[in-house]
């Protein structure tokens, strides 16, 4: 059995899943790329990486990222989720095209085209699939 | 470096990324799954009673140190390779990766709908990388 609507506060936590991870990895890329090339031999500068601003505040963003996630998988299925919020993608090509004017090529114009085809697909759908027996209240989880 | 080499690398470090965040995106999955809807238990026991809810799931650590292998990757990967395709290459694979592990390990209903969902957006990224 599998239920599919969603109140206000869900879509709007989905929302926050979508902006929050397009937004992440902008900051996380554009800290790296200031930093240059991490040599396989000095694997510690990933953690010194951390400390600069560009990646520091990606990781703030990757982290409210990470609590809208997990509360969205506490009531969605990963196959419902993964695809639904990856409508970020193409918010991310439009504000670059309509915002930034830069150029977007027919393949990108085409890779939306796929992306928010495929976000309709799972957003039409249910976005729970019942198991057997359900957690109902917090409880340890014996194994791994 | 060759362009072979390159070609060698670049594939290792997609697949890292992937390997690492399909385990991280199921074990916390499943993890959630067992715990019931977070909203919920916030609405019961406020925030410190869901913090305590996820943190104290050995499932969930496990998760998170998966997700931070993940993390790491890519950060090695972002210094190393081209963004353009280091991000949309694994991004795209791991829809698919997900997809047939949450079907395999979670018990998920993935039907056709699901599918094409996961095969279209992971279409759609690779094509952004153009």
């Amino acid at each position: 059995m599998s239920h599919s609507k969603l109140t206000a506060s869900q879509l709007l936590n989905l929302a926050v899943v979508t902006v929050t991870a397009s937004l992440g990895d902008t900051l996380l890329a554009r800290g790296m790329k200031s930093l240059g090339p991490v040599s396989i031999h000095h694997l510690g500068e990933l953690l010194h990486a951390i400390l600069t601003p560009w990646v520091g505040a990606g990781i703030v963003v990757l982290i409210g990222f990470f609590a809208s996630y997990l509360t969205a998988l506490s009531w969605a299925d990963l196959t419902y989720v993964l695809p639904a919020t990856s409508i970020g993608y193409v918010i991310m090509a439009l504000l670059g095209h309509f915002w930034l004017h830069e150029y977007v090529s027919a393949w990108r114009w085409l890779g939306i085209v796929f992306i928010t085809a495929g976000v309709g697909f799972v957003a039409r759908g249910p976005s729970y699939t019942e198991t057997a027996s359900p957690a109902e209240e917090v409880e340890e989880v014996p194994q791994a | 470096m060759s362009h072979t080499h390159s070609l060698l690398w670049d594939t290792l470090m997609i697949g890292a990324i992937v390997l690492w965040a399909t385990a991280g995106d199921v074990l916390i999955a499943s993890a959630l799954r067992k715990i019931g809807d977070l909203d919920r238990i916030r609405a019961v026991s406020g925030i410190p009673g869901a913090a305590l809810a996820v943190l104290s799931s050995p499932r969930f650590a496990f998760g998170v140190v998966c997700m931070a292998l993940s993390f790491f990757s890519l950060l090695f990967a972002l210094s190393h390779g081209d963004l353009t395709l280091i991000g949309p290459a694994a991004a795209s694979l791991t829809f698919v990766t997900n997809a047939v592990a949450a079907k395999f390990f979670l018990g998920e209903n993935v039907d056709r709908r699901r599918w094409l969902a996961a095969v279209f957006v992971c279409i759609g990224v690779a094509l952004l990388a153009h």
